[in-house]
């Protein structure tokens, strides 16, 4: 175990060296980050033995991996908001072809107008892709959730690609120091992959295939079941690594003094660190608000969400997206996995840091406060009302 | 009496899913004949997602990896990293690709393989439309010719613009070879397939493969449309190693591009002066592919 300072970009390069990825394949996009370079320094000076393929669009980055996770290879790439948008087909091609891809998205707006601040837009719009997504809060749990992605798409109950996303800059391009594990101790968590479900060379066979209904159906529900096996497959692969590195990062979705709580505000990233400490401000001042830290989107923890519900009457989620004509995402979500669950508190969204706006622990105390005053449970664009104080302020 | 100049091996097996006289499927035969087993080959949406037949039957016997329609040249570089990775010192990377699927929405892929000198070959088949999803035109769609999209009423006479001349802009990419290849050629085919399976880095195939629904004739004369293709000068033979240009069929004075055009309902429409004018053109670049020959002899 060695401690380095680094960047959350440098957590994700990092990881796929210890990953000892065979096949890495990305493209600069708007924007691409230092994921990439870093591990093009890792190849160049021998530390990864990898083919490093520098294609010619986001697009080709994922159909690099597809292709050489196809043949049994380990993959790793790496994209940010346009890039993951561009790869949205692929996206859907990795799952179908149960390709055990990791990747690094590093969450940031969508244009128009441009923007490279932190925002869920991007990941968000590829939640029905078969992905597994993890968001991470720190860059120790980028490093770590990295390293169990690959044990969890690889594992044959699995078999499904994976994102592991950061917020932009926040995580992305701000250092924090980060505990390494020793190659020797990946080695033992992380062997390498079994490659047995894939083509052969000189074996008649056919990955990907076409068909009609008659087949169809089965191939959709495969992939299903396969997300189905995730949330116990991850519970045993975060035991293990926790054996071996003394480090959890709490599961799908972690709670943050819940207990006896009138309120619980439900976060996303790094939005989490901000609101841990509001509510310790605001246990202190005598009011019973909790954090539940939402850190695995797909599959989406309905029974964590239900057991969350068990005490408490008043749920906020803050979005750090939106989807027009409806609501935030997660506010959906948890609406959604609550309503066929045994108790039914107060669902209220609030969407805040978009676009990279910063989210304040007085926004945070905005939430909150809406939330312990029984304030309507609309959507609430907290990010524009902290803007209006300001311009009235100022 | 000629000896069997082909490798006797079939890789793709009858049971296929192809019309009847598909230009397409003898390329496929004729391609996996030169290549042989040890081959992993990679296709994107067109004809042969269909003709390989559909789960769980193949009708190939090699290893077939299916893409998207626009990501063929990615795929080959994905496939050849993991070959290397894993030590698969011996391994065919193949591309096969319609035209569509490599001149127009493939092309960036495409040109991405080539400039990174992806040790592949890439096989386009070239039918001149986008046949399967009902003959629609595309970049590779010659001059005037009739297509669901090009069609000739009203104001509209066909397709208005010439064909891609995708062998150009593959060749700007200086490849390690790249070679045009025609069905109706069997030897010539094969040959040139063995030498690009012999060769390292990234290698193109063009071959004209006639279809008979998309072009209106009737199957059996595809072979003999193939050789027309060829002997007229619409679809000369040829191959490009290091930048040296060698025409493999020079089979004296052309023939009229009259015969190969009456014979497709997609030219039913031609006036005379539509005749003469791709007569003209033929020609034209017949000259530059023999000065070409001769300049980089």
């Amino acid at each position: 175990m060695t401690r380095l300072v680094m960047s959350g970009a440098y957590a994700q390069s990092y990881a796929a060296l210890l990953a000892k990825v065979q096949v890495v394949s990305a493209y600069p996009i708007t924007p691409q980050t230092s994921i990439v370079e870093k591990l093009a320094d890792f190849v160049a000076l021998g530390k990864l033995k990898a083919e490093y393929i520098k294609v010619e669009s986001e697009h080709s980055a994922l159909q690099v991996c597809v292709s050489a996770a196809g043949l049994g290879a380990r993959t790793y790439t790496a994209t940010s908001s346009q890039g993951l948008l561009l790869m949205h087909e692929l996206l859907h091609w990795a799952s179908g072809m149960r390709a055990p891809i990791v990747m690094g998205v590093v969450n940031r707006a969508v244009a128009p107008p441009w923007d490279i601040g932190a925002d869920h837009t991007d990941t968000m719009a590829q939640r029905d892709t078969g992905w597994v997504q993890i968001y991470a809060e720190s860059n120790q749990e980028v490093l770590d959730t990295v390293l169990e992605a690959y044990r969890l798409a690889e594992d044959p109950m699995v078999r499904l690609p994976v994102m592991v996303t950061e917020d932009a800059f926040y995580l992305s391009h701000t250092v924090e120091p980060v505990d390494v594990p020793s190659g020797e101790l990946v080695d033992r968590f992380l062997p390498p992959r079994d490659a047995r479900a894939v083509l052969f060379p000189g074996v008649a066979s056919r990955l990907g295939s076409f068909t009609g209904p008659d087949h169809y159906v089965e191939f959709r529900r495969d992939v299903a079941r396969a997300m189905e096996n995730v949330p116990a497959t991850f519970a045993a692969v975060e035991a293990e690594y926790e054996r071996l590195t003394g480090r959890s990062h709490g599961g799908p979705l972690s709670t943050y003094r819940t207990d006896g709580a009138d309120a619980i505000l439900l976060t996303m990233g790094t939005a989490a660190t901000t609101a841990r400490g509001v509510v310790d401000e605001l246990r202190a001042e005598g009011k019973k608000v909790g954090l539940a830290k939402l850190r695995m989107f797909r599959p989406f923890p309905v029974h964590a969400v239900r057991d969350l519900a068990a005490t408490v009457d008043r749920i906020g989620v803050m979005d750090r997206s939106y989807t027009f004509g409806a609501a935030g995402p997660a506010a959906t979500e948890v609406a959604a996995a609550l309503y066929a669950g045994p108790r039914h508190p107060t669902v209220s969204g609030f969407l805040a840091g978009i676009g990279g706006r910063d989210v304040t622990p007085g926004e945070v105390r905005r939430m909150f406060g809406a939330l312990l005053a029984g304030e309507p449970t609309d959507i609430r664009w907290i990010d524009l009302e902290e803007q209006q104080e300001l311009k009235i302020d100022g | 009496m000629a000896k069997l100049t082909l490798p006797a091996q079939e890789l793709m097996y009858s049971g296929h899913a192809a019309c009847p006289g598909c230009g397409p499927a003898l390329t496929m035969r004729l391609v996996l004949k030169g290549l042989g087993p040890r081959t992993v080959v990679s296709i994107p949406a067109c004809c042969w997602t269909v003709i390989a037949t559909p789960y769980p039957t193949n009708a190939l016997g090699v290893s077939v990896l299916d893409n998207p329609i626009e990501a063929t040249g990615a795929s080959l570089s994905g496939l050849r990293a993991a070959a290397d990775a894993l030590g698969y010192k011996d391994l065919n990377v193949v591309g096969f690709a319609g035209d569509g699927g490599t001149a127009d929405i493939g092309l960036q892929a495409l040109s991405g393989m080539l400039e990174r000198r992806t040790n592949a070959i890439y096989v386009m088949y070239d039918n001149e439309g986008y046949m399967n999803t009902g003959v629609q035109r595309s970049g590779a769609t010659p001059l005037g010719a009739w297509t669901t999209t090009t069609p000739v009423e009203g104001s509209s006479r066909g397709k208005p613009e010439s064909k891609k001349d995708i062998m150009s802009i593959v060749l700007a990419h200086r490849p390690t070879y790249a070679a045009t290849i025609n069905p109706a050629f069997p030897e010539d085919f094969v040959r040139k397939v063995e030498k690009a399976r012999d060769l390292t880095g990234p290698r193109f195939l063009d071959a004209l493969t006639p279809c008979p629904p998309g072009w209106k004739y009737s199957s059996e004369q595809s072979i003999e449309l193939g050789r027309l293709a060829t002997d007229s000068g619409v679809f000369p033979l040829y191959e490009v190693e290091d930048g040296k240009y060698h025409i493999t069929r020079k089979g004296g004075a052309l023939k009229p591009v009259d015969d190969y055009l009456r014979a497709q309902g997609r030219f039913h429409h031609f006036t005379p002066e539509d005749v003469q004018a791709v007569q003209a053109e033929v020609r034209r670049a017949w000259e530059h592919l023999l000065l070409l020959e001769k300049e980089t002899a």
